[in-house]
This record gives C-alpha cells, sequence and structure tokens, in this order.
C-alpha cells in the first residue's frame, strides 16, 4: 500500500543508518562540497561549516513561542528534531552585508567585487525554506537584470532537505502550502526516523552523491513513519493564514482600526523582516577611505520598518509605525501576489518568534479581515 | 558578467546654473562604446553617483536623439545633490541606467498632448517637451502648463517662448507667488485647467510634479471629460536600487523603478493619494 | 572648507576622555589624518591651543561648569563646523543623572567641604548652551564614525546619520537575539545603532548607550519586560542611563516613573 502512496513513487527512498551518515559527510568532502549543518550555539540553532557528522545536534528540540524561543535537551538521538533557528536560507544567497562595487577616484573608476564562494552543501534544510528561496530566486534572478552576487552564491549551493517530522507552535506551513514535507526545489532529500534516515535524490545534482552511498532498502514501515511523521507534523500546527484570496482583501482594508491596536505594540525595530526568509529589501551606501581615494559601495539588508526606507529628501512616505507595519503585512500578503503569483509568506514563524514583543502575523491578519471596522 | 550594480564612467561635459538651486550636468560616457549603446525613452532616469559620497536617481532631460550626451537637470535636496552641485566640467560621475519606463510616446501618437508639471516636475517632461517639437507632425495639440512656488522658481524662461511660438502650442504658466515681472497667472497650475479647450477624446494628460497637485489635476480632468486610460503620471519614490530589487519604491504591488516612474492613472488608482503608500 | 588644509582641533568638557580615544584608535587612518588636516588642539594627543580658530572642532563632555560655559562660547566663535561627539557633548552623559535629583544634597553626601566646588546645578548637552552643526552619538563613539564624520566633511557634504535601531545591527551580525531566547530585557529595539551590536555579541542585553531610536514605543517595551520580569521603575532607570537627557529617553523614562503611560491607555 505505501508503495502506491505518490510521495513514496516520487522519492524512492534508501535507508540510511544513523552510524552512515559520517560515510555521507564523508562523499560530500570528496566531491567539493565544504558542509553546513545545524550546530546549537548560543542557545540557537545556527547555520555552520561541519566537518563531522558527529557535530549535528543530538535530541534537541525547541519551544517556540509569540517572542519566545528555547532549545530543549531530549534523551533520543535523532539530529533533526529541531524546527528552525532564526536564520534559513536567505543570508547564504542574499548576503546580510557585502561590498557591490570598489571606486577609485584617480583615474576614476568603478570596479566590481564578485562574491568568494565555494560549492556548499547545506544540511538540515526544510520545506518552508526551500520555498522562501524559490521566491528569492524569483525576486533576484528572474527580471531583466538578475542579480550577480546572489546568482553566483545560489549556484554553489547543494541543498539536502529534511522533512519535519514535528512542528513548533509558530509554525503555519500547511496553511500556506510550504511545509512541512518536502515539495521540490532541493537536491538530496532526507526523512529522519529513529534508527537513521531515509534518503533519496531530487536532482541530478543530488544523484552524484546519492550514487556513492550504499543505501540499504526501506522497509514498508520505514515508508509509513515517513508519511505518517509529516501527517502528524501537519496536523499538530495551531496557526494559519487565510487563503489567497481572502488575503487579497488586506488592501481594502487599509483603514482598519487595527491596524492601529498593531501600531500600539510594535517596536519598529525590523526584527521581523530581518528573520523572514522572504524580505528582500536592501540598502547599498558608499564608505569612502578617510584619505579620499578609495570608496567601497556596500550593501545591507534593509527593512521597511527602518525611518529611511520611504525617504525621499526631508519627506517619509511613511513616517509613522501604523504606516510601516501595514505596508510590510499587505506587501507579503497582497503584493506579492501580483508581483510574484503568490503570497510572501511561506509559514515559517520566524517572525512571530523572534518579534521582541511577540506580535503574531496570523492573528493580525484575521483582525485586520474582520469586518465591521471603518473599512473603505 | 554584466553587473547592472556597477556604474560607468562619465564625464561633466557642460555645467548651467539654471536658478540658486538647480543646475544642469551634460554627461558623456568616459567610453565610447558606452555612449554609442546607450539608448533611452523620454521619462526614463539613471542612477548617479557622486564619488565616495552616494547614488541618486535623476530623469534624463534632453532628446533621444541626441546621441552624444545626456542631460541631468539637479535640484539641491539632500546630501548627494549638494555635493554635485559643487561639480564642475572635466569632473566624474558614475552612471548606470537608464531605467523605469517612460511616457507612452508612440502609443500617444496623434492624439492631443497636454503636460501638467508643478515645481521641478518640469524635469522629467521637459524630454517630452522636446520630444514632441522634434516631432510635430506626429501629434495634435499641444499645451503646456507649468506652475511654479514662486515666480523666480521658473527656470527655462526663454525655451517655454520658444515652444509657445511653435504650431499649436500653447503655453500658460502659473505662480502661486507672483512677481511684478511675472507674465503669468498667480494661483495653482491646476486652475488653469478649466481655461483649456480641451477635446476631451482626443487629449492625453501627462502630469509630472507634486502629489497634491496631481490628484487635483486628475480630478479636474475627469471632470472635463479625459478618460482614466488617458491620465499618465511620472512618480517619485526612494529609489535606489533602479532594477526593482531594493524594494525602497513600492507603491503597493507597483515598484516606481521599474514598474514607472510613469504609470497610467489606471494602474495606480487604488494608491495614488493614499497615506503611507 | 575654507584653507587646502582645514585646520582641527578637539575640545574635552565634563567627560572620561573615551570618544578622543575612538580617534587615537583610528590605526591606519590615523597617519594619514596629519596630512588631511592641520590638528591645532588636542591635548590629549600633545598639540595644545585651546583658543586657535579652526575650521573643525569636535566637542566632548557635557557643560556642567561656569566655567564650561564661558569657555564653549568661545569654542563656538572660533569653530566655523562644531560636532559634539559621544553621550556627554550630545545629551549631556551620565553625570546628568544627577539633573534628576537635588545637586547640593549629592555634594554634601561625597564631599566634605562642597563649599569648594563650584558647578552648575545640571550637567547638560553642549546643544542647550551653542549653536551644534552636527552630532555624533555613542558612548563611546567609535573609529569608524569619526572617519565617516571627517571625511563627508572633507568632502563638503552634510556627514550621514544612523537612523536604524541595533536590532539591524544584530541581525546582519547573525547575533541571536538575548530578548527571545534568554529572556534577557535589551534596549536594541528602541536603540539607535551604530556600535556593531556589542553587547548582544556579548550575549547580554543593550543598555542603550547610543541614544534614542527614531522610534521608542516604551508602553510595548514595557509590556514586555514585565513579563520578563523588570517592573516600570527598573525599565525607567534603563532610559534615564548614559544618555538620560535625550528627549525620547527622558521622556519615556518620566513617563513610567509617573506611573501615567498616556500611550498605554
Amino acid at each position: 500500500m505505501n508503495s502506491q502512496d505518490p510521495q513514496v513513487v516520487s522519492r524512492r527512498p534508501g535507508f540510511l543508518t544513523r552510524d552512515a551518515l559520517q560515510k555521507f559527510f564523508i562523499v560530500l568532502s570528496q566531491l567539493g562540497y565544504q558542509i553546513l549543518g545545524p550546530v546549537v550555539r548560543d542557545g540557537a540553532i545556527q547555520f555552520d561549516t561541519l566537518s563531522t557528522a558527529d557535530q549535528l545536534p543530538r535530541g534537541v528540540s525547541n519551544d517556540q513561542q509569540p517572542g519566545h524561543y528555547r532549545l530543549e535537551q531530549g534523551d533520543n538521538q535523532r539530529q533533526f528534531d529541531w524546527n528552525h533557528g532564526p536564520q534559513g536560507l536567505k543570508p547564504l544567497c542574499f548576503s546580510p552585508r557585502e561590498v557591490l562595487w570598489t571606486e577609485q577616484s584617480k583615474p576614476p573608476a568603478f570596479n566590481p567585487v564578485p562574491p568568494s564562494i565555494e560549492p556548499t552543501a547545506v544540511i538540515g534544510v526544510r520545506a518552508c525554506d526551500l520555498a522562501a528561496l524559490a521566491i528569492q530566486d524569483r525576486h533576484f534572478l528572474s527580471g531583466s537584470d538578475p542579480d550577480p552576487h546572489y546568482r553566483q552564491r545560489r549556484e554553489s549551493l547543494l541543498l539536502i532537505g529534511v522533512d519535519c517530522a514535528r512542528s513548533a507552535a509558530t509554525c503555519f506551513c500547511a496553511s500556506t502550502g510550504d511545509g512541512p514535507a518536502l515539495d521540490g526545489g532541493y537536491d538530496i532529500g532526507m526523512a529522519e526516523l529513529d534508527e537513521g534516515f531515509l534518503i533519496w535524490r531530487e536532482s541530478d545534482k543530488g544523484r552524484t552523491v546519492i550514487d556513492q552511498l550504499d543505501l540499504l532498502p526501506a522497509s514498508d514501515a520505514q515508508l509509513e513513519t515517513m508519511l505518517q511523521s509529516t501527517t502528524q507534523a501537519s496536523l499538530a500546527q495551531q496557526r494559519s493564514l487565510p487563503d489567497s484570496d481572502e488575503l487579497l482583501l488586506l488592501y481594502k482594508r487599509l483603514e482598519h482600526v487595527h491596524w492601529d491596536n498593531v501600531a500600539e505594540r510594535c517596536l519598529s525595530c525590523g526584527n521581523c523582516t530581518a528573520v523572514c526568509p522572504t524580505c528582500f529589501c536592501y540598502e547599498a551606501s558608499h564608505e569612502m577611505s578617510l584619505d579620499g581615494e578609495t570608496a567601497q559601495m556596500i550593501r545591507q539588508w534593509d527593512s521597511c520598518f527602518s525611518s529611511t526606507h520611504s525617504s525621499m529628501g526631508q519627506f517619509q512616505v511613511r513616517s509613522t509605525i501604523k504606516q510601516r507595519y501595514r505596508q510590510w503585512l499587505t506587501h507579503k500578503l497582497a503584493g506579492w501576489q501580483s508581483q510574484q503569483g503568490r503570497i510572501g509568506c511561506i509559514g515559517c514563524g520566524r517572525c512571530i518568534t523572534w518579534c521582541p514583543v511577540g506580535i503574531d502575523l496570523t492573528a493580525e491578519t484575521v483582525a485586520v479581515l474582520e469586518e465591521g471596522s471603518l473599512d473603505v | 558578467m554584466f553587473d547592472p550594480h556597477v556604474p560607468h564612467v562619465a564625464v561633466i561635459d557642460q555645467r548651467v546654473q539654471e536658478s540658486p538651486t538647480i543646475f544642469t550636468l551634460r554627461l558623456q560616457y568616459e567610453d565610447t562604446r558606452v555612449q554609442d549603446a546607450f539608448e533611452f525613452d523620454p521619462g526614463q532616469f539613471n542612477m548617479v553617483t557622486l564619488f565616495g559620497i552616494g547614488e541618486i536617481a535623476i530623469s534624463i532631460v534632453n532628446d533621444p536623439l541626441d546621441s552624444h550626451f545626456f542631460d541631468h537637470t539637479i535640484r539641491v535636496v539632500g546630501r548627494v545633490s549638494e555635493g554635485m552641485s559643487k561639480l564642475q566640467p572635466g569632473d566624474h560621475v558614475g552612471i548606470r541606467g537608464p531605467f523605469g519606463r517612460g511616457w507612452p510616446m508612440e502609443q500617444i501618437k496623434g492624439r492631443d498632448v497636454l503636460l501638467i508639471t508643478g515645481g521641478l516636475g518640469c524635469a522629467p517632461l521637459v524630454s517630452v517637451i522636446r520630444y514632441l517639437m522634434r516631432r510635430r507632425d506626429d501629434y495634435g495639440r499641444i499645451s503646456i502648463l507649468q506652475g511654479v512656488k514662486h515666480a523666480d522658481d521658473l527656470i527655462w524662461k526663454e525655451q517655454y517662448s520658444v515652444w509657445s511660438a511653435e504650431r499649436d502650442v500653447r503655453v500658460l504658466l502659473a505662480a502661486d507667488v507672483a512677481t511684478q515681472s511675472w507674465q503669468g497667472q498667480q494661483g495653482m497650475v491646476t486652475e488653469l485647467i478649466a481655461q483649456l479647450p480641451l477635446r476631451p477624446q482626443r487629449t492625453v494628460a501627462l502630469l509630472c510634479g507634486p502629489e497634491l497637485m496631481m490628484l487635483a489635476a486628475v480630478a479636474n480632468l475627469r471632470e472635463k471629460g479625459v478618460q482614466d486610460g488617458d491620465i499618465w503620471f511620472s512618480m517619485e519614490r526612494n529609489m535606489q536600487c533602479g532594477i526593482g530589487q531594493c524594494g525602497h519604491c513600492q507603491i503597493g504591488p507597483k515598484t516606481v523603478c521599474q514598474d514607472g516612474p510613469v504609470f497610467c492613472y489606471d494602474e495606480l488608482a487604488d494608491f495614488f493619494g493614499a497615506k503611507g503608500f | 572648507m575654507s584653507r587646502q588644509k582645514p585646520k582641527l582641533a578637539v575640545h574635552k568638557f565634563s567627560s572620561c576622555d573615551g570618544c578622543q580615544l575612538a580617534l587615537l584608535n583610528l590605526g591606519e587612518p590615523l597617519l594619514q589624518l596629519p596630512a588631511l588636516v592641520d590638528i591645532v588642539h588636542f591635548a590629549e594627543a600633545g598639540p595644545s591651543d585651546p583658543a586657535a580658530k579652526v575650521d573643525i572642532s569636535l566637542v566632548e563632555g557635557s557643560i556642567s561648569t561656569p566655567e564650561d560655559v564661558q569657555r564653549i562660547q568661545q569654542v563656538r566663535e572660533n569653530s566655523e563646523i562644531l560636532v559634539t561627539v559621544g553621550a556627554c557633548a550630545t545629551a549631556g552623559g551620565v553625570q546628568a543623572l544627577a539633573n534628576f535629583a537635588n545637586r547640593n544634597d549629592w555634594m554634601s553626601a561625597v564631599y566634605t567641604e562642597p563649599d569648594q566646588i563650584e558647578t552648575l546645578q545640571t550637567s547638560n548637552a553642549i546643544a542647550d548652551y551653542v549653536k551644534v552643526d552636527w552630532e555624533l552619538q555613542g558612548c563611546p563613539i567609535n573609529s569608524r564614525q569619526v572617519i565617516g564624520l571627517l571625511r563627508d566633511l572633507l568632502s563638503g557634504v552634510r556627514p550621514r546619520e544612523e537612523l536604524q535601531p541595533v536590532c539591524m545591527e544584530c541581525k546582519r551580525k547573525g547575533l541571536i537575539c538575548t530578548l527571545v531566547s534568554l529572556g534577557e530585557p535589551c534596549m536594541g529595539p528602541v536603540t539607535r545603532a551604530g556600535c556593531g551590536a556589542l553587547c548582544p555579541a556579548a550575549g547580554r542585553g543593550c543598555y542603550g548607550c547610543y541614544g534614542p531610536a527614531e522610534q521608542v514605543n516604551d508602553a510595548s517595551l514595557l509590556q514586555r519586560f514585565s513579563q520578563l520580569g523588570l517592573d516600570r521603575q527598573a525599565l525607567a532607570r534603563r532610559f534615564h542611563f548614559i544618555v538620560n537627557q535625550a528627549p525620547a529617553f527622558k521622556a519615556a523614562g518620566e513617563r513610567l516613573k509617573g506611573g501615567s503611560h498616556d500611550r498605554n491607555a
């Protein structure tokens, strides 16, 4: 029965014991990849360079609530039992701060500064982050002027995804259709079981790696566990967003009283935009050497919550917190639909977890969509 | 690989002080291949870099047929434009562009063209005026309504009298604060619309200037029977990247630097005048 | 700038000298500095000519004595451009905490012969006494800010102001939010960036030494910090700390102390 499930048919996974994970690491290294994976640092899951599989966390899960993130140490052996830390793939392709070009005054010249990159395998990528990456790919690469910095970083990645076998309290990817099971956009897929991993290739790039692993056949019971874990993770989600059509109504609620309510709580600190894996705003500014002979154009993440974001000379288009929060939410959930063909939210819930005051995008959205209050 | 973020070096060929706070730079790319390949539509803009200081979006004011140079008319408003005002012929700047969607010049061939501008709003439209004058037979009646806050703010005075002498061209000027020598009207530029013998079905209106002025103009034009689809305007927002990526210049679902800066009223009606967008 | 090589003075008022160190710690650019400006007065580094007429004066420290009041007028008169640097010069400094109390009581408590001390009743920002052209916020300011400021002035353009909150800098550095992951109250969301998120990088909350960010929503912060066990008076003390006289922090602290919280109503 399991063998006919569409997910099983498309994945056709093999089994890798937990001990054999090191072999996987060795193969990746031999193929020339540096390996980036989850580590526990400063009380959070962060991605860092790994040399052995032993460096992966064990038995670590997370408690995420609005404005609250804590890791929890269990006694199981699972290495991907956590959901996510503050960042997904965004910093890997869209650098938080980088030099775009350098200038010299004599003779006048502008010189591009390509990013320094090496082939990188990222292990432990989640479905929501792959959906976010697809959105950022469209933003930075699909137009008439693709971003060369983003492209070079993006092309260096080998993405090893993992199904989410549990959801955090702030997760709502099921309602946006972006998880918790992997659904495209990765090279190699994994599903974690107590005794090891089901593993499969999704792309040709991934096949080269998988072919060098001696995978065992997956049992029916293992396949069943794979299917059930993501189903249960999905059912366990406590939050959700309305469907896309309903979200378009946000643009009809620009004067709703609830925007004032959010503005009373919002600090305009920009944390939500920094942790959001789809937010793409950046600013670029010059830094000149003291002697005035050379300068750098530095690009860094910006936020629609910053005062300079909408400034035109002395005038700010969005001077109030209310206008800024409204801009962020309406753009992400409505504006992107015509720009990108889908909403700009992938349900990871990071903006809820990492908001210092725990503002919940799902709750605010529903409140604004409720009829009856000063609709325009 | 082509990098849309990196400017090319351009040299300042001429500099004209138009008013105490407005100046024009005539520029030429240092690399002749880049200059030869440079083509633009009226209404498009360049990102202009002041070495080591910053980059600003400035519209191109000359006619696209001028292939050996391009002109930028700049008003001193911030630290970069202030720094740029000190540049002299022979100095260099960086140029990226042209960017954005310009005025629908092909689409409106044969129509009466009504241009309404306020303040330095004339800069994005002046290339249109020059375009129309060079191709006078392709278009119907031309009306130019230019408003300024103070009579002394009006630049290109001689040009206006040259243009008004052309066949079927009407130029009307208005200043909020008039002086003794002022030959135009005193008041808002939008009040001039009522004085025009408009043929609403044949008229296309091109607007540029402060948003409140444009809002008022739209209302007056609709009253006169001009269709929403025949009203176009150039918007201004915080444009930084020029390629629709950095996110600053969004108005609802549109980016001004890429979808605009020229929009048809139809495209932005929901957000035009909405505070905070 | 009037001459080919502008003259620079560094003046000190009531302060700890920490901001002057940002100049001395410039590193390699410090070696370029003499080629760009004539340093005519900078007592901490050697040159001493406090009465010199200069193009640029960097002023550290607050005004807290009658002598300071006289001297700052002189500095203003002698300077084409006057830039205040650091929390003392821009907002009265940590010593302005005494502005909230009776200075005579304090002096009696600390000194055996308070009559010997000549002081004003308050410690104030330089801008309370003379016109200030530009400000560098921070306690202390850092070398990056100094380079940016001097370069812009030498180039003849207005210096740029840092307006984003610390959180933006913190997240760009990939630091983990102490507030969310440790439950430690952090002033980052209401504090101006520029320090490079130094304290969060060391695993502790920001204490607001770069002064108010553009938006200071103290009512919301109070609500959140109360859940973390920090009461109204404790939060008031975080606003009334190093940059206690900056208008936004001063007002926030007073709202909290007074118990009336109009934005909470």
